[in-house]
């Protein structure tokens, strides 16, 4: 491949414009401190920052130019900037030798240099952060103008099922217009992650109430590890369990009761979901619980309070406002759970409130909007988008909330390690 | 009305008995979780174990020329049925290697087809009776018996269940992480380096800090989104490809590492940059020489933890169209491949029994690698750890 190769040839004549940087700098370095003259750094340190000068310029001077060309799809040809980004780095090399002189303190400005490149790998996070949103933004802006905004959030059918043909050109041959409300989604979203909470919440502070306030500490040292496995269990595989183990026994279970449930129930995905969350939310209460001082059990304790008593009055309400930002970071979580609903709960958007019946949820839709066959132009592709948008909103709104719940606590008790 | 003091004792007998019953339950809760983690492992092992093992029939073959053209009849036509068809196609083309066996007929042990298989194992089995009457004989015979599934390591995916085999995934899975692993292992360093050692305390530290916080509590679906429109939609890397499938965990996985670091630098003492600075080292010698050596087993613990969460991620890949049919292996950066996880996704989602098989044996190779993995880093954690 040409670019490929392009991409060789500039690395390999970077390297070697480095490599003479290097040598130019010590040696004349070298030569004039055995001249006799004092210089500030090390002649390692000229050397190094020669190289520097050399290879840093016309790596920024690529790499801009090459997102500039991408973004306004300039058509310059590669060998043109391989040629610019070398001139510059030769330049650079003329420059940085220039400076090798007694009075020029190298070290300093290596440090300098070393000192931008850490916060521009700092800055990578908050460009990942802003990538997030503006690609999706951007796309989802494209759905609205497709479809109207209102009837998104409030729509009770969610029917894609013709927007290829708009997509081509031929909306109007369609049986039925293609319909895109969110709500059967929204609602089969939050039926499982209620079931999933209905499981991880109480098991998960009961387990981590044992933990922190009965468990001797051979059983601690034995829980706590179980406990990382099941959260280290790739959620692919909860997914394969969910659908292919739990389902069935869910449908037996119903059937001995008489009653109908589907092979992809909510239920079942729901319930596989919560034991994920159980280790999230024992661990952040066990830490949660671990801090609330020692001094209030024990003036419970001496009031006469049984343990019982002073667990569920003293302890849990105080450690309250850290249980509860573990579990709204646990339904976020939920929420954005991927492949456990993809595997084993439904495709059909339905809207009802018997999670015996199959349902599909925020994140199913968005992974069948991208794998199908659709043109990337077309309204359901594009839907897969305004979902995220509005995923990503929930998200981050539970993850703050969290964070100032947290913050409120650790305030209170003076806790550090939360 | 005072109590006497038998329904004050009542009382507390009453209290103390609840006390004890919530001990008992909380207690019920963590065996309700460790009983879960029994069964789970114990299903994944029943179900996944066969998988390690594949039926083979002896067979007679017959090299002729009619055969060389028309492979299926190269075995008894009642036979032919029970033969893998993976394992007629290729008798053309040992022929053409092999001039000599023309004219031959050898007894030889070949794979047998996913539903002899499944027969043996004692699954469920669409084979006919009059079949399942022959691959009786053979047993009885000593010419069919389940032997050690070397396919399933060496081959890459196939439609045909008894040839499908992780090798191609597993190659994919190595690229992906080693992409990962360059890209965020770096950025997240330097990141943990900036925040701890460098940067003075404003606004601007402090954005980067939420931020992180917050990027770890993203789904990991959204990333996927920001690699199909950013990597693939305006950079044009190729769809599919490891290279895109690593970034995008890259970009997951840098919260965790990023974590991991700054904790690990924190526990380095203060002492040491003190020492340092007293002897002349400006900041970055300081941070090169001294602190970063001391944390390396630290930062090490949280890359490996942060490499196995990405190792077993899907959805994003999903998004980014790593679930791509790979029947061979490759080992190029560029080309269409398949990690293990989504090849784990793509068995789930076959219609037949035998592929239930493969994918719990794909899970049990995968959660091997990942204990091991988990194992290595808390090693290295109470191996290196250092008390100051």
């Amino acid at each position: 491949m040409q670019t490929n190769q392009l991409l060789a040839m500039f690395s390999g004549s970077l390297l070697l414009l480095g490599l003479i940087a290097y040598l130019l700098g010590r040696s004349k370095a070298v030569r004039v401190r055995a001249s006799g003259a004092s210089m500030y750094s090390q002649p390692d340190q000229y050397a190094w920052f020669t190289v520097l000068s050399t290879a840093g310029p016309a790596l920024a001077v690529g790499a801009v130019a090459s997102i500039l060309m991408l973004s306004l799809g300039a058509e310059v040809s590669p060998l043109y900037l391989l040629i610019g980004c070398l001139l510059v780095a030769c330049i650079g090399l003329v420059v940085g030798i220039q400076m090798v002189r007694p009075s020029f303190h190298a070290r300093q400005a290596i440090e300098s240099v070393i000192r931008f490149i850490l916060a521009g790998a700092a800055l990578i996070s908050i460009f990942t952060t802003l990538g997030i949103l503006v690609s999706i933004i951007f796309e989802a802006i494209r759905f609205f103008q497709m479809q109207n905004f209102w009837d998104f959030i409030t729509g009770t059918t969610w029917n894609p099922g013709a927007s290829f043909l708009e997509a081509a050109g031929r909306g109007k041959e369609g049986a039925s217009a293609a319909q895109f409300g969110s709500v059967p989604l929204f609602a089969g979203t939050f039926m499982i992650t209620f079931i999933a909470m209905l499981v991880a919440i109480p098991v998960g502070l009961l387990a981590a109430i044992y933990m922190a306030e009965f468990a001797p500490a051979r059983i601690r040292t034995i829980a706590k590890p179980v406990l990382e496995v099941l959260a280290g269990i790739p959620t692919v595989v909860y997914g394969f369990f969910a659908a292919i183990t739990v389902a069935p026994i869910i449908v037996g279970i119903a059937g001995f009761f008489g009653l109908e449930a589907s092979f992809n129930n909510a239920l079942a995905p729901g319930i596989v979901m919560g034991i994920m969350i159980i280790p999230f939310i024992s661990s952040l209460s066990d830490d949660v619980i671990n801090s609330v001082p020692d001094s209030m059990r024990q003036g419970a304790l001496a009031l006469g309070l049984t343990k019982g008593e002073m667990i569920r009055d003293i302890v849990v309400p105080a450690a309250l406002p850290g249980i509860i930002s573990a579990s709204l970071l646990a339904v976020s979580r939920a929420l954005g759970e991927t492949m456990i609903v993809v595997m084993a709960a439904g495709m059909r958007p339905n809207l009802t409130a018997n999670p015996l019946e199959d349902m599909t949820t925020v994140t199913v839709r968005i992974v069948a909007a991208l794998t199908g066959d659709q043109e990337f132009a077309s309204a359901e592709t594009l839907s897969a988008f305004a979902l995220g948008l509005v995923l990503f909103v929930v998200t981050l709104a539970l993850n703050l909330v969290s964070v100032m719940m947290i913050r409120r606590f650790r305030e209170k008790y003076r806790v550090n390690n939360l | 009305m005072p109590k006497s003091f038998d329904d004050i004792s009542a009382q507390l007998r009453a209290r103390h008995r609840k006390s004890a019953r919530l001990k008992w339950i909380s207690m019920g809760a963590l065996g309700l979780a460790a009983l879960f983690l029994v069964l789970f492992f114990a299903d994944m092992l029943v179900k996944g174990l066969p998988a390690f093992q594949q039926a083979q029939i002896q067979v007679e073959v017959d090299y002729s020329e009619e055969t060389s053209k028309m492979p299926l009849k190269a075995v008894d036509r009642d036979m032919s049925r029970l033969v893998s068809r993976g394992f007629l196609r290729l008798i053309p083309g040992r022929m053409e290697d092999n001039p000599d066996l023309l004219g031959t007929k050898k007894m030889e042990w070949v794979t047998a087809t996913a539903e002899v298989d499944q027969y043996l194992k004692g699954h469920y089995s669409r084979l006919k009776d009059d079949q399942k009457a022959i691959v009786d004989q053979l047993v009885d015979e000593g010419r069919a018996e389940l032997r050690f599934n070397s396919t399933f390591f060496t081959s890459g995916d196939s439609k045909m269940a008894e040839l499908s085999g992780i090798a191609s995934a597993a190659m994919g899975t190595v690229l992906t992480l080693l992409v990962t692993l360059a890209v965020s292992f770096p950025i997240g360093v330097m990141t943990a380096v900036y925040l701890e050692e460098f940067a003075p305390d404003n606004r601007f530290t402090q954005l980067i800090e939420i931020n992180i916080n917050n990027l770890a509590a993203i789904p990991s679906i959204l990333f996927g989104l920001l690699g199909l429109a950013v990597f693939i939609g305006f950079f044009g890397m190729p769809r599919s490809s490891p290279l895109v499938g690593g970034m995008t965990l890259a970009l997951m996985t840098l919260p965790v590492i990023i974590i991991a670091t700054r904790t690990a630098l924190r526990s380095v003492p203060d002492s040491i940059r003190h020492a340092a600075f007293g002897v002349g080292c400006s900041r970055w010698q300081m941070v090169r020489d001294h602190v970063l050596p001391i944390a390396l087993p630290g930062i090490m613990t949280g890359s490996i933890i942060g490499l196995a969460q990405a190792m077993g991620e899907t959805a994003p890949l999903i998004i980014v169209g790593m679930v791509a049919f790979i029947p061979d292996v490759s080992a190029s950066l560029s080309d269409a491949a398949t990690v293990l996880p989504a090849q784990i996704f793509t068995w789930a989602g076959e219609p037949e029994r035998a592929f239930i098989e493969k994918t719990s044996g794909g899970i049990l190779v995968l959660l091997a690698v990942l204990i091991t993995l988990n194992a290595t880093a808390v090693v290295l954690r109470k191996k290196f750890e250092r008390r100051w």
